[in-house]
C-alpha cells in the first residue's frame, strides 16, 4: 500500500501531486470494507480523499448501476463536487458516470436516473428522504457500496442530521455490508461524531483518519480610527481599515455575523470605494442565481472582496483567497476557525485572518478568540439525540416505501447513530402519532393513515396518503418569506413577511446592496424600485446572531480576571479596564460581580455572567420574577452576551439572593411552557411531523384567516394532553440548547458563594455598554429618541462628561432596533459635522483625579 | 370579566372580553365564527391536530351563555367548519351543544360560507340575514349597510408595546358596524389592517383587543390609499 495504481498515480504525478497520507488512508479502510470518518482542515484534497476509493473499485471492476452516494448540506457544493469530480474521470477515462439529484433536478432527469442511475449519484438529504420513500428504492440501492457525507460535522446534531442519520440506517438495510465515509472539519468531539456515523452507533466501528493540520494562521486585530466604540455591533466605523486591506491584498472574504451587518458593511465599503474594486455581497437572503453568480465570479478570480455571512461557511474551495477579515465578534472558536480556513486552501502556507471588533468588549472577545485558536481549542456541543419528530417523518416515509414490522423498524432505527438511545416506549409512541395523532381521546381512528395487517405489518393506507408524505419530506422550516422582485426586473431575494408588513410604500430600505423603495406587494411578491429617500431600514432576520459560546466566555472571563494579561489589549481598553478597578472592581474568573446603582429614578442591577445572550434572557425573565416576589417592582431588563441587566422601582438589597439555585426549578417550567422560544420550537416540530403543512414555495395560501395556527394548537394540546409525544419532543428540544438552561444551572452552580456586590452611586465603565445594547426589553417601539437621551446620559455618567459624545451616539444609534428585536434601522450620519476624531479616554490617571 | 358597553344604530351592546355581544333589551347573545370541528376536517385530510377543539370551544360558549342567561342565542354563520361538521361530532360535545341550546329559548343560525346549509339535528332557525330593530346580522359585512353585526373575517391587531408588538383578536368597530372575532378554538386571524378588513372602515374606528378579564380599546386609523396595482 501506498502506491495507487495507473491511470491514477500517472494523474497524480502528471500534477506534481502525491496522494496525501490520508487519502491513502481512507483507500486501506475501503479495502478492508470499513467505514472511515476522516477529519482533516479544509485544502487537504478531503472530498478527493471520499471518492478515490470509489473511483479504484470502479477502475478496477466496472459495472453498472449505483456504486457510491455523496450526500452534502448544500445543494451547490452538490453540484460543484459533481464538476470538478467530472475532471480527472475524464481526464483518466474512467468509465463512471456521475450525476446530482436535488430539489431542481428536472423530472425527466429523475425518471431517466431511475431507468439507467449513475455510477455516482450527489445529493442531499432530503432528496435522498424523498428516493427512499419510493418503492422502487431497494431496487435502486441493491448494489451501494458507499455513502460519501461530506461536512459530517455541520449536519450531525441538527435535524437533516438526524434525517441522514435515518436515511442511512434504511441504506444498511437495503445494501448490507455498505461503507460509510464521513468528511469533516475539525471537531470539538471526535468521538460523538464517529458514534454519529457509525453504521452500529458505536464509534469503535469507524476508522478515524485524521488529516495533517496545515500551517498555524496568521491573525492580527483591527480597531478603527479614531475612537473605539462603546456599543454598537455593526463595525462600520472600521470600513475604512476593511477597504484598505482589501486594496492591499488580492482577494479577500469578509465575514460578517448577521445579514443585515453583510448590508451595512457591504453599503459602508461602497461609499468610500473611489476606485470601484470589485466587491460582492453575498448571504443567505439573496436570490440563488445571485449568490452562484458571486461565487462564479469569485472562482473565476473576477473578485477583489466579497461580504458574506455564514452562507459562505461551508462550500468548495477556490483556492486563491489572501485573506479573511472577520468583522465583529466571532462568538465561537469553531466557527473562527471554519472561516479563516476559507481564507487560503494551500496547506503548507499560513491562512491570513484580521479580526475587526465593534466595541471594546470585542475587542476582548477577539483577543480571547485568537488565544483560543493557537491554543486548539474548539468549541461546540456533541451531537444531541435525534428529534422525534423527524423520526415521525421517517416512519412514515419508510411505509411509503413497503410495509414494515415495528420490531424490525425499531431495530434500523436505533442502530442510526442518532437515534442509539431511542426508548421503545418513544418509538412506539411516534408510531402512534403517525397513525392516527395518538391522542388519547381516540376520535380519529377512522381516518388512520397506516393500517396493520394480519401478519403485523404495517402499511400505509393509500396513494393520497403516500403522496402527501413525500410532499412534506425534509426538516427545513423556514420562517415565511417573501420575495423582492423589482419592478420590471429580477428578483433580488426575499425577506421575512413580517419585515414587509412593516413596510409604507414609499419607505425605503437597503437589501441586496442597493437602496430600494417600497411599492406594494403584488400577490406573492414584493415590489420595490431603485432609490429611494429617508433613513434607509435594514431588513434583520430572526434568530440570526449566536450567542458566546461557552469556551469564549471562559477565556473573556479569564482575560478580564488576569490584570497581567491585559497586556495583548490595546491602549483604550486597557485604560477602560483600569477606569473599572478604580470605580468598581472586575468581574472574577470563577464567580460574578454584581453592580447595583440607581440611576434617572430606577435602581439598575447588572449581573456579570458571561454565559450568552440566549442564557441571560432566560434568566432576565427567572430573576425579575423573583424580583417581583421580593418587592423591587422590576420594571424590565435586557441580555447581552456578557451580562444581565434588570432595572426596577426600588433597590435590590442583596441582590445574590436573586441568582440562588431554586429559582430553576421554581419558575422556569410555567415560565418555558408559555414563551415564544417553545412556541417556536413546536411549531417546528408540528411542521415536520406533519401535524400542520409546510409552506410550499409558489402555493398561494388559500385564505389567509383559515390556515392552521400552531400556536392555537400548541395551547389546546397542553390544556387537554401535557404529555402527548409531540409536547414531550418539544420539550425535549428546548431542554437541548434552544433556551441554554444548562447553561444557566452551570452558572449558578459556580457562582453560589462567589458573588461579589458593589452598590455604586453611578454606572460602571464596564456597564455602559450593556446599558447603551439594543434589546427588546429595553426599546419601546418608535421611541428612539428617549433611547438615544438615556444613552447619551449613561455615557456622560461613566466618563465625568470627558468627552464629546457625538462619536459614541453615533455608535449607539448605528444599531437600535425599531420592534420587538427585529428591526435594525442605521441613522445618518453627517460627517462633516463630527469633530476630529480622538481617543475616548486620554489617560486613566487624567480621569481619577 | 368587564365588558365594555358599546352604541350601535341606537342600541346599547356590551363586548365580552370573551368574544362575544350581549344585547341586553333584547336578551340576545350573538356570537361568530365557531368553526366546530375543524381539528376533524384536517383529520380526514391526514393532518391529526388535537381533537379537542370542539370540546375547548363549546365549554367557553356554555360558560358565555350561563353569565347572560339569554333568551335569544345568534350564531352568525361558520359554526361549523364544513358542512359534514356536525356529523363527525364525538357524541359527548353533541349532547354538549344540545344542553347548551336547549338553555336558550330561541336559537338563530345565520349562515356562513363555511355552512351553507342549515345543521342537521340541530334545534333553531337557519337564515341568510336576521334583522331585528335598527340592527343587521350577517355572516359577512356589506359595505353599504348600517347598525350590522357581522363575522366572517375573524379581525385580529397588533398593539406595540414596550416589549414589541402583541397581536390579539379583536372587535373591529365603527358607527355602523361591530365585527365579530371568532370564537373557535381553531380560528386564526386576519389583521385589521388587511385591505379586505380595513376597506370596510374607511374612516377609521376602534378596535377592541380581548384580554383574558377585559378589552383593550385603540383607534384604529383610515385605511391607506390602497398600494397601486402593480403589472
Amino acid at each position: 500500500m501506498g502506491t495507487l495504481p495507473e491511470p491514477f498515480a500517472g494523474w497524480f504525478a502528471a500534477r506534481g501531486w502525491t496522494p496525501r497520507p490520508h487519502q491513502l488512508a481512507l483507500w486501506k479502510a475501503a479495502r478492508a470494507g470499513e467505514s472511515a470518518l476522516l477529519i482533516a482542515p479544509t485544502g487537504g484534497g478531503k472530498t478527493l480523499a471520499g471518492f478515490l476509493p470509489s473511483l479504484l473499485e470502479l477502475h478496477e471492476a466496472p459495472r453498472e448501476g449505483l456504486h457510491t452516494l455523496y450526500v452534502s448540506p448544500l445543494k451547490a457544493l452538490a453540484v460543484d463536487i459533481a464538476r470538478n469530480l467530472m475532471d480527472p474521470v475524464s481526464e483518466m477515462g474512467l468509465p463512471i458516470r456521475i450525476e446530482t439529484r436535488t430539489g431542481d433536478t428536472p423530472q425527466n432527469r429523475r425518471a431517466r436516473q431511475r431507468e439507467t442511475p449513475p455510477h455516482i449519484l450527489l445529493t442531499t438529504p432530503e432528496s435522498l428522504a424523498v428516493l427512499l420513500a419510493n418503492p422502487e428504492a431497494p431496487e435502486l440501492f441493491a448494489g451501494l457500496r458507499s455513502v460519501v457525507v461530506d461536512e459530517a460535522h455541520a449536519m450531525a446534531g441538527t435535524k437533516r442530521g438526524d434525517q441522514l442519520s435515518l436515511c442511512m440506517a434504511r441504506l444498511d438495510v437495503l445494501a448490507p455490508g455498505l461503507r460509510r465515509v464521513g468528511l469533516s472539519a475539525t471537531v470539538a468531539h471526535p468521538e460523538a461524531l464517529r458514534a454519529w456515523l457509525s453504521p452500529t452507533a458505536r464509534a469503535e466501528d469507524v476508522r478515524l483518519v485524521v488529516g495533517r493540520g496545515g500551517a498555524e494562521p496568521d491573525m492580527s486585530l483591527m480597531l478603527p480610527e479614531g475612537h473605539l466604540p462603546w456599543g454598537g455591533h455593526m463595525g462600520i466605523a472600521s470600513a475604512p481599515g476593511v477597504l484598505a486591506r482589501i486594496r492591499e491584498a488580492g482577494v479577500t472574504i469578509v465575514f460578517v455575523n448577521t445579514r443585515a451587518q453583510a448590508e451595512l458593511i457591504f453599503a459602508a465599503l461602497w461609499k468610500i470605494n473611489d476606485e470601484n474594486l470589485p466587491i460582492a455581497l453575498h448571504h443567505g437572503s439573496l436570490e440563488i442565481s445571485q449568490r452562484r453568480k458571486v461565487e462564479a465570479a469569485m472562482a473565476a478570480g473576477k473578485l477583489r472582496a466579497v461580504v458574506a455571512t455564514a452562507s459562505l461557511d461551508l462550500g468548495i474551495d477556490w483556492g486563491a483567497v489572501d485573506q479573511m477579515i472577520h468583522v465583529g465578534a466571532p462568538k465561537g472558536v469553531s466557527r473562527l476557525l471554519q472561516r479563516i480556513g476559507r481564507a487560503n486552501h494551500r496547506m503548507d502556507e499560513p491562512s491570513k485572518a484580521v479580526l475587526v471588533p465593534a466595541n471594546r468588549f470585542e475587542v476582548i472577545e477577539c483577543v480571547a478568540a485568537t488565544e483560543a485558536v493557537r491554543a486548539h481549542e474548539l468549541d461546540g456541543d456533541p451531537p444531541r439525540p435525534g428529534g422525534l419528530d423527524v423520526l415521525a417523518q421517517h416512519i412514515l416515509a419508510m411505509a411509503c416505501q413497503a410495509p414494515f414490522h415495528p420490531d424490525d423498524l425499531y431495530a434500523e432505527v436505533s442502530r442510526a447513530g442518532a437515534y442509539s438511545t431511542l426508548s421503545r416506549r418513544d418509538f412506539d409512541d411516534v408510531l402512534r402519532f403517525v397513525e392516527d395523532g395518538g391522542y388519547a381521546l381516540r376520535a380519529y381512528e377512522r381516518f388512520r393513515r397506516l393500517f396493520t395487517d394480519s401478519e403485523g405489518l404495517v402499511h400505509v393506507r393509500d396513494l393520497r396518503v403516500a403522496r402527501q408524505a413525500r410532499m412534506n419530506l425534509g426538516t427545513i422550516v423556514d420562517t415565511p418569506m417573501i420575495k423582492v422582485r423589482l419592478r420590471g426586473g429580477p428578483v433580488l431575494g426575499e425577506v421575512e413577511e413580517w419585515f414587509a408588513s412593516t413596510l409604507e410604500p414609499g419607505n425605503s430600505f437597503i437589501f441586496a446592496g442597493q437602496t430600494l423603495r417600497y411599492e406594494g406587494i403584488d400577490a406573492l411578491t414584493m415590489v420595490v424600485s431603485r432609490g429611494g429617500e429617508g433613513d434607509p431600514r435594514v431588513p434583520a432576520y430572526a434568530g440570526a446572531r449566536l450567542p458566546l459560546s461557552t469556551n469564549l466566555s471562559f477565556r473573556v472571563r479569564s482575560i478580564l480576571a488576569e490584570p497581567r494579561r491585559w497586556r495583548a489589549l490595546p491602549d483604550p481598553v486597557r485604560d477602560w479596564l483600569r477606569l473599572q478597578q478604580r470605580r468598581s472592581e472586575m468581574p472574577q474568573r470563577d464567580g460574578m460581580l454584581i453592580e447595583v446603582f440607581p440611576k434617572g429614578g430606577r435602581w439598575f442591577m447588572v449581573a456579570y455572567c458571561f454565559e450568552g445572550r440566549l442564557a441571560h434572557q432566560t434568566l432576565g425573565m427567572l430573576v425579575t420574577k423573583r424580583m417581583e416576589r421580593l418587592g423591587f417592582a422590576p420594571m424590565g431588563y435586557l441580555g447581552t452576551d456578557y451580562v444581565l441587566a434588570t432595572w426596577s422601582a426600588f433597590e435590590p438589597t442583596d441582590p445574590e439572593r436573586l441568582f440562588e439555585e431554586d429559582i430553576l426549578g421554581e419558575e422556569l417550567e410555567e415560565w418555558i411552557a408559555e414563551s415564544s422560544m417553545l412556541r417556536r420550537t413546536f411549531r417546528n416540530i408540528a411542521t415536520i411531523a406533519g401535524l400542520i403543512e409546510k409552506n410550499h414555495p409558489g402555493q398561494e395560501k388559500s385564505g389567509r384567516q383559515m390556515t392552521m395556527n400552531s400556536d392555537l394548537i400548541y395551547d389546546v394540546l397542553r390544556k387537554h394532553e401535557p404529555d402527548h409525544i409531540l409536547l414531550r419532543a418539544t420539550r425535549a428540544e428546548a431542554a437541548h440548547g434552544l433556551t441554554d438552561v444548562s447553561r444557566i444551572a452551570t452558572l449558578l452552580a459556580r457562582v453560589q458563594g462567589a458573588v461579589r456586590v458593589r452598590r455604586l452611586d453611578r454606572v460602571s465603565p464596564l456597564a455602559v455598554p450593556a446599558l447603551i445594547e439594543e434589546g427588546r426589553e429595553w426599546v419601546a417601539g418608535g421611541a428612539e429618541d428617549a433611547l438615544l437621551a438615556e444613552a447619551a446620559a449613561l455615557v456622560e455618567q461613566a466618563t465625568d462628561g470627558a468627552e464629546h459624545f457625538a462619536d459614541v451616539l453615533a455608535e449607539v444609534t448605528e444599531g437600535v432596533r425599531v420592534r420587538s428585536g427585529v428591526v435594525d434601522r442605521p441613522r445618518r450620519q453627517d460627517r462633516k459635522r463630527r469633530p476630529p476624531p480622538r481617543r475616548f479616554i486620554r489617560s486613566a490617571k487624567g480621569l481619577a483625579s | 370579566m368587564t365588558p365594555a358597553p358599546l352604541h350601535l344604530a341606537g342600541e346599547r351592546l356590551m363586548l365580552d372580553p370573551a368574544g362575544v355581544v350581549s344585547w341586553p333589551a333584547r336578551r340576545t347573545l350573538i356570537v361568530s365564527d365557531l368553526h366546530l370541528e375543524k381539528g376533524s376536517h384536517f383529520a380526514v385530510r391526514g393532518r391529526f391536530v388535537p381533537p379537542y377543539d370542539t370540546r375547548e370551544t363549546l365549554s367557553k360558549l356554555a360558560l358565555a351563555v350561563r353569565r347572560y342567561g339569554p333568551a335569544r342565542l345568534v350564531l352568525l354563520g361558520d359554526s361549523f367548519h364544513d358542512p359534514m361538521g356536525c356529523d363527525r361530532m364525538a357524541p359527548a360535545d353533541c349532547a354538549t351543544l344540545q344542553r347548551i341550546l336547549a338553555s336558550v329559548e330561541e336559537v338563530v343560525w345565520v349562515l356562513g360560507n363555511h355552512d351553507p346549509v342549515a345543521p342537521r339535528g340541530l334545534p333553531g332557525t337557519a337564515v341568510e340575514t336576521l334583522e331585528d330593530g335598527p340592527l343587521t346580522f350577517r355572516h359577512e359585512a356589506d359595505p353599504r349597510a348600517q347598525g350590522e353585526m357581522s363575522g366572517h373575517f375573524h379581525p385580529k391587531a397588533t398593539l406595540m408595546t414596550r416589549a414589541g408588538g402583541i397581536s390579539r383578536p379583536c372587535f373591529a368597530t365603527d358607527a355602523r358596524r361591530v365585527i365579530l372575532p371568532a370564537f373557535g378554538a381553531y380560528t386564526g386571524g386576519l389583521d385589521v389592517r388587511d385591505p379586505a378588513l380595513g376597506g370596510l372602515f374607511p374612516r377609521g374606528g376602534r378596535v377592541f383587543l380581548l384580554g383574558p378579564d377585559r378589552l383593550f380599546s385603540v383607534p384604529m386609523a383610515p385605511m391607506r390609499r390602497r398600494p397601486e396595482p402593480v403589472a
